[in-house]
């Protein structure tokens, strides 16, 4: 059942609008509730106790003596939830606190609750754990080869969490004619994207009380009350209706807070336990190392074109360091090689890749999930063919596009696709083609293309039920309430279906509360990942006001006696069309309908199409979408030859969002991911030291302790400052889907792809050095600038 | 989150208590300025601090004057935040490359709290040492963290973490001395080169009881020329991963060369300062900075201590002191 779609073109009376987010005075004023604003009366306060080993047996737990602590009230231990959970049904290998095994350095094994945080903090140190400490793997490729020791022992695949192996097209003969054909050239790679986090500003922090009528209330920090809400009911062993998830304000999520996690579990068995109140706040340091952060990988890619320029095959093979356990990896597995099929054509395709655990903090999804990394070898092993060609890189582009209404050569159905105008858009804001040419050696531009999905096909786990649902309310005071299970992080998903909902009903953007993300008060939505609320959240939004919006009319054109579809609502009114001096208030309008129909509630849901959008092959359903956005970005780029700095002065972003329903949420996601594409490229490493203590650059790590993370604060792990940041041009570019709502994709994560290998193909541009290896540091830039100009003595000799 | 042990506080309202109390206190006390280093050291568990001692209601140690008899001569109180002093008229007319120092410190928000004494007194930092409780449990202490031994040079018996504070290389430069009162003399004035020594876990020559209450900065003649250049990986917020402090005396035409020092910070518990005068005539040019930069990166010998590749910061800081030498012939 394919979308409802409807008021597909302008003229438009909100959407499109110059409008704010509907929480930005709330947030900006200090008033919106985050979880740790609030405060129940006898609230106690739960840690949790971490191992320092990154691989080891537990032998014992003893609570007592910090069970015995003046204040402590409650402790926990793991076999009190002994179920094994995971937010992929497929792959349940964690549990809420540790019973037999840790697996990393911060793996969780026991909790307290407490009167206050510092007793709480102070009862860890008198839990006694008694470890039988064991070899720590942390490389992946030594924890691939390595049979002897298993992270997980009831895996059947050694430390191999999933491999996926797929093939598509006559791949070996296409690659060799890039060596056979004239003029055409294979390429080969081996790039790494190392691990980075989200680093959201608002810590994970969870509250739990379970009342007098037997009922769990959770309120937490996440993106996915949903998903919350059923791995709650599974290692609590109670039935979904006994609980009930809350999310509050979210302060940044960026799919750092899209799984359950330890601190939910802690606070809610220490609420059964106890009959108070619970909360659990992490520190910075366990935001660190609850991580499900980018994965790192090691990619190796070959890379066809003929002389024309035409992609003729590409193949990659990437082993991903998955961490300590599951987290989303069977997707991120798929991902790896499923979304890098678009934006340009491929003559033949396949990719391996191969995920492996480690003992380092899980690894799962960041804005992006799975395919920022391989975009950012696809993009650079493209501007090396187009250097080989002597072409110009966005021409190079152009020549291998896709198109509309086409299909990947992994089966996906693209719709709309405006990747052309956005090419179109940086080639002409950056004034690529005469700036480029007047560039002094040290500056150069960089281009790179993308393309995401507008949410996943199908949800995580298997059902046919609604993935998306909204009720809307509306009433003699002129007021619509609106009430939905999706997530807004910050992205704004409430402004938005408020949005849809103030476009359908003719009110203004004020006149719509929205409730989202109770499960007790919200109709049931997948949440906030894979980019998908606009769309799906979107459409149903569009199902529920389009109901409510025709009994309105119906009403209004009864009373006028005159047909219903010469009435609309815009603007606080009702309106004829035919004779726009006859109008009456809205509020006049609902005061009709509420006459004529009784109390005025509707609901809308959204299910994703069945047919036309993949292929029929296992596997083909994941990275598949409703529809998919494109980006383009050029990068401005200084290096300074001596100290190796790069200094990114300008990025132009061009994304392809289907229609901005509100532009400067769409800006403020575009400059967003430019801005975390840049520190990830730059700045940012999530760095567990693999041997040793050894940091980056190092050629000799200390041989002491494996498994450590490099720096577990703000200040170790730097995102770039304001003035850190470049400029950035933020270029909207609309191609309507027809099934988003009014043509709407997404907007969150793509515009992040591009600007990594835009880059880095600048700085190739600027001083004619590849870093295949992120991130660039100045000790890369000189090793490589010192290599080059080794390189050009030995050619002039 | 973090939080601060329970800690006895007091708030002495003389000079003579505070160093009383500190006295009494003894290797527990802790002299609470700005706190903006302090705090969260003693949230870290890195300092084991047990009583501080607020300076916040001693009288005559904010403020900022040149002296009345030496013209030229800035007196800076302890207590003076590094935002007053950033901006403060004398210190711009007089003190340029102390303003601009200041101002590359840490963020708004925290120049607003920090104190020059209390820059001047920032603890050392290794990157096994400023770590949260957990990260040094498994890795099992260090010489500064319930440990006996170092991991940044192996088997040492001396702690090497680094002075990461940005004000000293720019004092030494300056000439600057510091007043402190208390101790067993009762007294005394150093040179801010004569503040450290080479101890990570006790890295100034403060003795028990004594407080820095002013910084003294003699009137630079206008042939001197002191500037100084930080490297971190951010352009704010951060600590230097490489620091370096120049001061060139030169002709009257300013042509060439008659004295000089080099400063180089964030290296170990102690600046290492580097006299210029085997360089004592040479004209100030292109080969001069070249040189310049070569014995700043020969003398800076980094040690991986801070977060980041020792190789590096001794490239950069080669470089750094080059560029400061081409500044001064930019600007001269």
């Amino acid at each position: 059942m394919s979308a409802p779609t409807t008021l597909s073109s302008p003229p438009f009376d909100v959407v499109g609008g110059d409008h704010a987010k509907l929480d930005a005075p709330d947030r900006l004023t200090g008033v919106a509730a985050f979880t740790d604003d609030i405060t129940l009366p006898r609230m106690l306060h739960a840690k949790i106790l971490r191992s320092p080993h990154a691989h080891a047996r537990i032998l014992s737990i003893d609570t007592t003596r910090a069970a015995a602590l003046p204040g402590v009230v409650d402790v926990v231990v793991g076999s009190e939830m002994p179920l094994t959970y995971g937010v992929i049904p497929w792959t349940p290998d964690e549990q809420a606190l540790a019973t037999d095994k840790v697996r990393y350095v911060g793996d969780a094994v026991a909790a307290v609750a407490a009167i206050d945080e510092e007793t709480a903090n102070r009862a860890l140190a008198f839990i006694d754990v008694h470890y039988e400490v064991l070899p720590a793997l942390c490389d992946p490729r030594e924890a691939m080869a390595n049979t002897d020791v298993l992270i997980h022992e009831d895996n059947r695949h050694g430390n191999i969490s999933k491999r996926v192996k797929l093939a598509f097209g006559e791949v070996d003969s296409a690659l060799a004619a890039g060596d056979s054909e004239p003029g055409a050239h294979r390429i080969a790679g081996h790039y790494e994207f190392h691990g980075t986090t989200h680093a959201a500003i608002e810590p994970h922090c969870a509250l739990a009380h379970f009342d007098t009528t037997g009922l769990l209330t959770v309120w937490s920090a996440t993106q996915v009350p949903h998903y919350l809400h059923r791995e709650l009911a599974r290692v609590l062993e109670l039935p979904t209706y006994r609980i009930r998830v809350i999310q509050p304000a979210v302060g940044g999520a960026f799919g750092g807070k899209s799984e359950p996690f330890d601190l939910e579990f802690v606070a809610a068995r220490l609420a059964i336990k106890t009959g108070r109140p619970v909360k659990c706040l992490y520190t910075r340091e366990e935001v660190f190392l609850a991580h499900r952060g980018r994965h790192p990988f090691s990619m190796d890619y070959e890379t066809s074109v003929d002389a024309d320029g035409r992609i003729l095959a590409v193949s990659g093979e990437t082993v991903l360091d998955g961490g300590a356990y599951s987290s989303f990896g069977l997707v991120t597995t798929y991902y790896s090689g499923q979304l890098l099929c678009s934006p340009y054509s491929f003559g033949a395709y396949r990719f391996h890749s191969t995920r492996v655990y480690t003992n380092k903090p899980a690894c799962g999804p960041k804005r992006g999930h799975g395919s920022v990394q391989p975009r950012f070898a696809i993009e650079v092993q493209l501007d090396k063919a187009a250097h080989l060609l002597d072409m110009d890189p966005i021409a190079l582009r152009r020549r291998n596009l896709l198109g509309a209404n086409s299909t990947t050569i992994n089966g996906f159905h693209i719709g709309s696709n405006g990747f052309a105008a956005c090419l179109d858009a940086v080639e002409a804001s950056s004034d690529w083609q005469t700036r480029r040419a007047k560039l002094p050696r040290g500056r150069g531009l960089g281009v790179a293309g993308s393309t995401y999905i507008s949410g996943t096909n199908y949800c995580i786990y298997p059902t046919d039920l609604p993935q998306a649902a909204v009720q809307i309310c509306l009433d003699r005071s002129g007021r619509v309430r609106l009430f939905t299970g999706a997530s807004d992080i910050g992205q704004g998903s409430n402004t938005t279906l408020a949005v849809i909902a103030a476009e359908h009903l003719g009110v203004e953007l004020a006149d719509v509360r929205v409730i989202a993300a109770d499960t007790d008060l919200c109709p049931v939505d997948l949440g906030a990942y894979s980019s998908r609320q606009t769309l799906m959240a979107g459409n149903a939004a569009i199902m529920a006001a389009q109901e409510l919006g025709k009994k309105v009319r119906k009403a209004v054109a009864d009373h006028w006696q005159c047909s219903p579809k010469v009435v609309t609502l815009a603007g606080r009114r009702a309106q004829r069309l035919d004779d726009p001096a006859v109008f009456i208030p809205i509020q006049d309008a609902f005061v009709l309908a509420e006459t004529a129909f009784g109390t005025l509630g509707s609901v809308g849901h959204y299910n994703t199409p069945r047919s036309g959008v993949h292929g029929d092959y296992r596997g083909g359903t994941i990275g598949a979408s409703p529809a998919y956005s494109f980006s383009a970005h050029v990068a401005d780029v200084e290096v300074d030859v001596e100290t190796g700095d790069v200094t990114v002065h300008h990025i132009w972003a061009a994304h392809d969002c289907g229609r901005a329903l509100s532009p400067v949420l769409v800006e403020g996601q575009i400059e967003g991911s430019v801005y975390m594409g840049v520190a990830e490229a730059l700045m940012e490493h999530h760095h567990v030291m693999p041997t040793g203590l050894g940091l980056e650059g190092e050629k000799e790590p200390g041989p002491w302790v494996s498994g450590l993370l490099a720096g577990s604060s703000l200040l170790d792990y730097p995102i770039p400052t304001t003035l850190d940041t470049p400029e950035i041009s933020a270029l909207i570019i609309e191609d309507p889907d027809p099934r988003g709502p009014f043509g709407a994709k997404e907007a969150g994560e793509g515009p992040l792809h591009p600007a990594i290998p835009a880059v880095v193909n600048a700085i190739y541009d600027a001083v004619g050095i590849r870093i295949d290896c992120l991130p660039v540091t100045p000790e890369k830039v000189l090793a490589a600038l010192d290599a080059l100009a080794a390189q050009k003595g030995s050619d002039d000799a | 989150m973090l939080r601060i042990r329970p800690i006895a506080h007091e708030r002495p309202s003389s000079v003579t208590a505070a160093t009383d109390a500190l006295q009494k206190l003894g290797e527990h006390g802790r002299v609470l300025g700005g706190g903006t280093d302090l705090l969260p050291n003693l949230k870290l568990g890195t300092d084991k601090g047990r009583a501080l001692v607020s300076l916040a209601a001693l009288p005559g140690l904010v403020g900022i004057a040149e002296d009345a008899e030496r013209a030229g001569t800035v007196r800076i109180g302890a207590m003076t935040t590094l935002d007053v002093i950033a901006n403060d008229p004398i210190v711009q007319r007089l003190l340029p490359s102390l303003a601009e120092t200041v101002r590359r410190i840490a963020s708004p928000q925290i120049r607003n709290q920090a104190t020059i004494a209390g820059n001047l007194c920032l603890d050392t930092r290794c990157r096994y040492i400023n770590q949260s409780d957990l990260f040094r449990e498994a890795l099992g202490g260090c010489l500064k963290s319930h440990g006996d031994a170092c991991h940044v040079v192996v088997g040492s018996q001396n702690c090497v973490a680094a002075l990461s504070c940005d004000t000293a290389p720019v004092l030494i430069a300056l000439g600057a001395r510091v007043h402190v009162v208390g101790g067993d003399d009762g007294g005394r004035t150093l040179a801010v080169a004569d503040l450290y020594c080479t101890d990570g876990l006790a890295h100034t020559t403060l003795t028990q009881g004594e407080l820095i209450t002013a910084v003294e900065i003699p009137a630079l003649p206008p042939t001197h020329w002191v500037t100084y250049r930080k490297w971190s990986r951010r352009k704010a917020i951060d600590f230097p991963l490489v620091s370096v402090a120049l001061r060139l005396d030169t002709c009257r035409e300013r042509d060439h060369l008659k004295g000089g020092m080099l400063v180089i910070g964030a290296l170990g518990p102690k600046p290492r300062i580097v006299d210029l005068k085997k360089f004592k005539g040479r004209d100030i040019d292109a080969a001069l900075a070249a040189e310049i930069g070569r014995v700043a990166e020969i003398r800076a010998k980094t040690l991986p201590n801070l977060p980041y590749d020792p190789a590096y910061r001794r490239r950069r800081a080669g470089v750094e002191a080059k560029r400061a030498v081409l500044a001064f012939m930019a600007n001269r």
